[in-house]
């Protein structure tokens, strides 16, 4: 198919308290089913959607923080973190919930998914898209 | 829409699926399954408990092609495909399964 465009999604914000980051996830999960390329990139308070061990059943929200390890399934392999949000915020990779995938090119071995990059590398990653939508 | 399990009330949306997820059991998959002309046998409920495991990971009701690969990787490719899962689940193997097995209908169908 020749007609593939590079969709970036950039989310901003935290996982809950709005409902932009579950919609972006599921607008994720379509905009793959319809086989483009697809990114995701994480920054300002989106980096708290990545993070390990959520727990909403005080704030009566659904956890959607699993189904980001579904993402690879998806075909989805690549989530850009921007590294200055995460520090911003006193958070590090370790915080980050491990998320893989199986590459289908290289014997079905199992990759990290999360890449850790600079605001400066989100910049290029950002004028590499076709389309981008922000969350 | 709503199904009746042993004189009990389930409800469900106006396209069959149940609302409350903590409302399924076996007993209500027989039911759904016979108002979809499904009759359930061990090859249904394998893809049935299957979603149900998968929900559970991950907490999405896979889409078709998805769900077609993860079966393939479980399975096999003699299960993991197009002609199997369709011949399971004639109107859908990841509508019709998801629904069967009280999950929410899958993301990405319309």
């Amino acid at each position: 198919m020749s007609d593939v465009k590079k969709f970036l999604y950039v989310n901003r914000k935290a996982p809950y308290g709005t409902i932009y980051a579950l919609e972006s996830l599921e607008v994720v999960l379509i905009g793959a089913a319809f086989e483009q390329d697809v990114a995701l990139a994480f920054l300002d308070d989106g980096v708290f959607q990545l993070t390990k061990s959520q727990e909403t059943d005080g704030i009566g929200c659904k956890n959607f923080s699993p189904t980001f390890r579904a993402l690879g399934d998806y075909d989805v392999t690549r989530l850009y973190v921007e590294r200055e949000s995460l520090e911003e915020r006193g958070l590090t990779e370790d915080d980050l919930q491990e998320i893989m995938y199986e590459d289908e090119d290289d014997d079905w071995a199992e990759k990290p998914s999360i890449c850790v990059i600079s605001r400066a590398e989100m910049a290029d990653v950002m004028a590499e898209q076709d389309v981008i939508l922000s969350f | 829409m709503e199904y009746t399990v042993d004189g009990k009330t389930i409800p469900a949306d106006e396209e069959g699926y149940i609302t409350n997820l903590s409302d399924w059991s076996p007993e209500l998959a027989q039911v759904i399954a016979e108002s979809e002309e499904i009759e359930m046998d061990d090859e249904r409920w394998e893809v049935v408990n299957f979603l149900r495991e998968y929900y559970e990971e991950y907490q999405i009701a896979p889409a078709v092609r998805v769900l077609i690969k993860a079966i393939k990787k479980k399975m096999g490719p003699e299960k993991g495909n197009n002609k199997y899962m369709y011949e399971l689940f004639p109107y859908g193997p990841a509508k019709q399964a998801c629904k069967i097995a009280g999950l929410p209908k899958p993301t990405g169908c319309v």
